[in-house]
């Protein structure tokens, strides 16, 4: 019914069809087409040039050349990786290395910022002054001017491989980077990965059954506690349980470097600390405001009902600021993931700097520019519906 | 009663009060010592101080080498080799302009940071004001490019240092404003067409990071044009940072137009004003006012990022410090190159930054009432 109203309302009047620029409705069905056309006028302009431009260099479009063989050694890799490989391996091994320094980046930043930011709200004047001139200083300081300083103390201030620093046994220090042992490969580390799996799983049911008899009798069970003991607790009984190895695989100097162990690289060093103390002077700020934003008539609250500290937190404080914590944190996460593209600066294979050798070697500027880009939007979006739907899990119940 | 209690015996002195309550002593019980967390923290914070900051000023200025130490000096130890900031510091701050003619991009950057210092003050905040800009941008373009008025021409490769910087931050974002304004309004447009190219413009460019915008530019751009166009380096990438800062600038204003009430609109749209007279007399002027701190922070961001365009090999700030440490004489410098142009690029954002937040305080009173 409603919408055959609307129908005959809009429809032109009968006897001729009317059709004036002083109508809205046309006017913006005008204006729309006018948009579009020249959009698609640039466009196709842009691309004619392109594959003018192509054709006259004969380099032909596609992505075929990912197929090739790539003949680039990489420096760094989570997967085995060799100069036969060819360029889409290639890519993949950067696209791992910027997903790595990424999650660990943000691992981290979100804890020295959280710190960083509490500290600023410190009763304590020295540590509140001096948690504010940390964020003043990182933050007016471009990030890439700070990356190579981190590169630069990493590389020129330490010495050489030879004469590399020993402060701990099996733990060494040079110029091309940190060597720490790592634990020998047993087959109890994938028992324990199990047990651990089976603990998250565990705690997930115990959660639920905690919250439903909470529900229907009131009575609160210590799930934190109990799942810290389960997280913690199964992956120790499966070590122990696994003849407690403790093996060590030690780096030792062979020629003209370290065998064995860990190691990070100078490279991974400079970008990660980089990226971490930059991002977590913004973090800081964002854990700030949205804990100044709590009034403190809510912990007044709380307390007058009982609850006592911890409680308060947990249940009154948090909630309220993370809701405003968690919007502006997610485009700090994207930011710091933007950011890691400036590894290129450093020597540090992420996807943008294997995407540059590539395009430079293969002359495929247009698939490698799509690449990346396409690339770091898969990334952003999947950050942001995640983050999105944290936000939605948090955000407040109103009527 | 209440009132008996409060009355003041008359013919005392006032009693001063206690001692543990006023003073430095007070102030460090209150502030540093009031619970017996915060003393450990204090004295372990004040221990790694203690030990941090003495070397450090040491380094910086007790046992540093003078302005006109060699580089054959310096690596015979001691401190910070200022030296090194003294020989390099016209190449760091003005790049490979010629040496003799030098003044010119002194003068450009005072014209800059005139006009940037007159530009906080908001009695300034008038259309006229636009015109002193524009005058200010055509004094920079004869002094940097000269070949008019006696000045010998000076090709744009040969631009650098913190002269560059400041064109491109400020120069992007004069550009890029007026775009910005249309995205944003395009992107609350009720056209679906105009909303949705926008939003895509928008979010795609958000997205992704500076340095594939600057790749497109430095790539990609060259195959854009017809045959036989070329376009120099520094202006592809003044695009592709004016396409950035468009992109970010629109979001800051739209914020500002979400911020408007819906009444403005009614009420705009009752006058029987069109669609730009009610955006160019009603809406806007309160949208961006709104949306000044964010801009401001946006153009904080931007500042630091013009930094990136050493990736494309155009020399900015940190390109000619970069470019300077590589002198063979001068290699391992990097603190004293790093300080240095760290410290300038910090007075621009925190004087920024502080603007931005007294903008904020400001308009925050106007708007409270």
């Amino acid at each position: 019914m409603a919408t055959e109203t609307r129908t005959t309302q809009g429809a032109p009047a009968p006897g001729g069809v009317s059709f004036s620029l002083s109508d809205p409705t046309v006017r913006a069905v005008v204006y729309q087409i006018l948009v579009v056309g020249a959009v698609v006028l640039v466009g196709w302009f842009l691309i004619s040039n392109t594959l003018d431009n192509l054709a006259r260099r004969s380099i032909a479009t596609g992505y075929h050349f990912l197929e090739r063989e790539a003949s680039f050694g990489i420096g760094e890799s989570m997967i085995d990786y060799s100069p036969k490989d060819s360029y889409g391996r290639a890519f993949l091994v950067g696209v791992l290395n910027t997903l790595k320094v990424s999650i660990i980046g943000i691992i981290l930043a979100t804890i020295l910022g959280t710190l960083v930011g509490v500290a600023r709200l410190s009763s304590n004047w020295l540590i509140a002054k001096l948690a504010s001139t940390f964020v003043e200083i990182v933050r007016n300081v471009p990030p890439l001017l700070q990356l190579f300083f981190w590169y630069a103390l990493v590389s020129d201030s330490l010495p050489p491989v030879r004469n590399a620093l020993n402060p701990l046994p099996g733990v060494f220090l040079s110029q091309r980077g940190l060597w720490v042992p790592s634990l020998s490969a047993s087959p109890v580390w994938a028992t324990m990965g199990i047990a651990f799996a089976v603990a998250v799983i565990l705690t997930i049911f115990l959660n639920r059954w905690a919250k439903d008899r909470q529900a229907r009798t009131g009575q609160i069970f210590p799930t934190a506690r109990a799942a810290l003991g389960l997280l913690i607790g199964l992956p120790l009984i499966a070590y122990v349980a696994g003849g407690a190895p403790t093996a060590l695989d030690m780096p030792r100097l062979a020629g003209f470097n370290f065998v064995g162990g860990m190691a990070l690289s100078p490279e991974f060093f400079a970008i990660l600390t980089g990226l971490t103390v930059y991002t977590s002077a913004f973090i800081a700020e964002v854990v700030r405001s949205g804990i100044v934003a709590v009034n403190w008539g809510q912990t007044e609250a709380a307390r007058a009902l009982g609850l006592p500290s911890g409680p308060t937190l947990r249940l009154v404080i948090l909630p309220q600021a993370l809701r405003v914590i968690v919007p502006p944190l997610t485009s700090q996460y994207l930011n710091l993931t933007k950011n890691s593209s400036l590894a290129l600066a450093i020597g540090y294979p992420d996807l943008v700097s294997i995407a540059n050798t590539t395009l430079n070697q293969t002359g495929q500027a247009i698939e490698g520019v799509t690449m990346i880009m396409g690339t770091y939007l898969t990334i952003s979006l999947s950050i942001s519906i995640f983050m999105n739907w944290y936000n939605k899990r948090i955000a407040l119940v109103e009527r | 009663m209440a009132t008996t209690d409060n009355a003041q015996p008359v013919g005392l002195p006032d009693e001063r009060p206690p001692a543990n309550t006023v003073g430095p002593v007070a102030w460090l019980r209150n502030n540093l010592f009031n619970t017996w967390y915060n003393a450990i923290l204090t004295v372990l914070v004040l221990a790694l101080l203690g030990s941090a900051i003495p070397p450090f000023l040491d380094w910086l200025l007790i046992k540093a080498h003078g302005l006109d130490a060699t580089s054959q000096e310096c690596r015979q130890g001691g401190g910070a080799c200022w030296g090194f900031v003294n020989e390099k510091l016209r190449f760091i701050m003005f790049g490979t302009f010629p040496y003799d003619e030098q003044w010119r991009p002194f003068a450009t950057i005072a014209i800059f940071i005139a006009l940037l210092l007159a530009s906080c003050d908001r009695r300034f905040w008038k259309p006229w004001f636009g015109l002193v800009w524009a005058a200010g941008l055509a004094a920079v373009a004869i002094l940097m490019w000269g070949g008019v008025l006696g000045l010998t021409y000076v090709e744009n490769t040969l631009w650098g240092g913190l002269p560059l910087t400041i064109i491109l931050s400020v120069i992007g974002l004069a550009v890029a404003f007026p775009a910005a304004i249309l995205l944003a309004l395009g992107r609350r447009s009720n056209m679906p067409a105009v909303k949705v190219l926008c939003v895509t413009y928008i979010e795609l460019i958000r997205g992704v990071p500076l340095i594939s915008l600057l790749f497109m530019a430095s790539v990609m751009f060259p195959l854009f044009l017809p045959n036989g166009v070329s376009v120099d380096k520094l202006l592809r990438a003044q695009v592709a940072f004016i396409m950035f800062a468009a992109a970010y600038m629109a979001e800051a204003i739209r914020g500002g137009l979400q911020a408007i009430p819906k009444g403005q609109y009614e009420a705009a749209d009752g006058l029987g004003l069109g669609y730009w007279q009610k955006m160019r007399k009603i809406i806007l002027p309160q949208a961006l006012a709104v949306a000044i701190p964010p801009l401001v922070n946006t153009f904080i961001s931007f500042f630091k990022d013009t930094s990136l365009v050493i990736i494309i090999g155009l020399y900015d700030l940190l390109g000619t410090a970069k470019a300077a440490l590589s002198d063979p004489a001068w290699r391992g410098f990097y603190r004293e190159a790093y300080l240095f142009i760290g410290v300038i690029y910090w007075i621009f954002c925190y004087s920024m930054s502080k603007y931005s937040q007294k903008l904020e305080r400001d308009l925050n009173r106007s708007h409270r009432r």
